[in-house]
């Protein structure tokens, strides 16, 4: 692993007016969902409880927070798929036993 | 710096693109066949696409003075086709063995979908019997976690694969651990919008390390910028990190990858000069 090259307060400095730009063009866009008509619909849309719960994300402390948020945007995965998916007929001849 | 862009669809730009590219530093790419946008509706019309990757784009980048490479598949969005992907597929040996091919790609999934999987999974023995490289597309937005874990399930499934014959692509910060814990080369495409942004690519590259990773542009016919790299080059010098760190990943890399193609030539750059056609585009 590469550590960061800079300090905390050196990224800090760099990217406060990035942070504070991104956080009030979400609290615009949020806005302009509110005052639109049928904002209730928009409340009640499955993706609008994932960028809910994305925003809870960004409270928290860590360092997992992007890969958290791209958990919640994720489909599920089932273990069991390659079973239900692929009969023996469409799967190809694999030889298990020829390396390269 | 000199580098490559080891993912960049050529074909959907323009000769002007070539020419940017290659001011901003860029010496090589490797162009996956992929997508047109449309399904194509015959065998003949992949044949015309491979004629293009393998004997047209060489020489529209080497106007430029890049080396172009590329890879052969039938695109997962199109396998749904399952009869049309098994013709393709067995039209692939006819071009494998051309100079600059270097394997099979970009396969892998779209939605994730019972079809997408069986003609992964014949891709995969193709490239097994022709012992090929493999590069592999992974899926966007919500399907992308769970289409990285099935496609690691297959390649996992068949002992023959080696990971480190196969590059798994557009990683991003849920699955990039996924693909380098397994011993597969891994990606990341930088776009304005979806995949990384070169800020979150250098932040990867801090929390995941530079071994087995490399950065791409993925520039197509969609919203893409085909100069990402070197904003991202960018990205890390802002950050402090040594030149000899940003060319491993942006150059050093992809060649090591690339070099396991038995097919693979390069011609470094300082004796580029070499290598430029004499023949121009206005001779077209």
């Amino acid at each position: 692993m590469i550590a960061a090259i800079q300090t905390s307060p050196e990224v800090f400095e760099q990217t406060f007016l990035l942070i504070r730009a991104r956080i009030l063009e979400i609290a615009a866009t949020l806005d302009r969902l509110d005052r639109a008509e049928a904002a209730e619909s928009v409340r009640a849309d499955p993706r609008f409880r994932q960028i809910q719960q994305g925003l809870e994300i960004l409270l928290s402390d860590g360092f997992h927070r992007a890969a958290q948020i791209q958990e919640i945007f994720s489909d599920q995965y089932d273990p069991t798929w390659m079973k239900k998916y692929l009969t023996t007929g469409e799967r190809p001849a694999l030889s298990p036993s020829v390396p390269h | 710096m000199y580098y490559i862009d080891p993912h960049i669809h050529m074909v959907s730009r323009v000769t002007d693109d070539y020419e940017r590219i290659a001011r901003m530093g860029c010496v090589a790419v490797s162009e996956p066949a992929f997508w047109a946008g449309f399904d194509r509706g015959s065998v003949d019309g992949f044949r015309d696409y491979f004629r293009q990757l393998t004997e047209f784009e060489p020489k529209r980048a080497g106007w430029s003075g890049i080396q172009h490479y590329t890879w052969l598949c039938i695109n997962a969005k199109e396998a749904e086709n399952v009869e049309l992907s098994r013709e393709v597929i067995k039209m692939i040996p006819e071009f494998i063995n051309n100079p600059g091919v270097l394997g099979i790609g970009e396969i892998g999934l779209n939605k994730n979908t019972k079809n997408e999987s069986i003609i992964f999974q014949e891709h995969v023995q193709l490239a097994m019997e022709l012992d090929e490289l493999i590069l592999i597309h992974t899926p966007h937005l919500q399907d992308k976690l769970k289409g990285t874990r099935m496609i690691i399930d297959m390649l996992m499934s068949d002992r023959r694969v080696q990971p480190e014959r196969v590059l798994i692509d557009h990683v991003e910060e849920h699955t990039v651990g996924l693909a380098k814990e397994e011993g597969f080369w891994c990606a990341m495409t930088l776009y304005p919008i979806t995949k990384c942004t070169p800020s979150r690519a250098a932040d990867i590259i801090e929390a995941y390390g530079d071994d087995r990773i490399m950065v791409n542009s993925a520039g197509d016919w969609g919203p893409s910028n085909p100069i990402a790299v070197p904003d991202f080059i960018q990205e890390l010098r802002k950050r402090g990190h040594p030149e000899s760190k940003i060319k491993k990943i942006v150059y050093d890399n992809p060649l090591e990858f690339f070099r396991q193609c038995k097919r693979f030539e390069f011609t470094p750059p300082d004796t580029l000069v070499d290598v430029v056609p004499t023949e121009l585009p206005m001779e077209r």
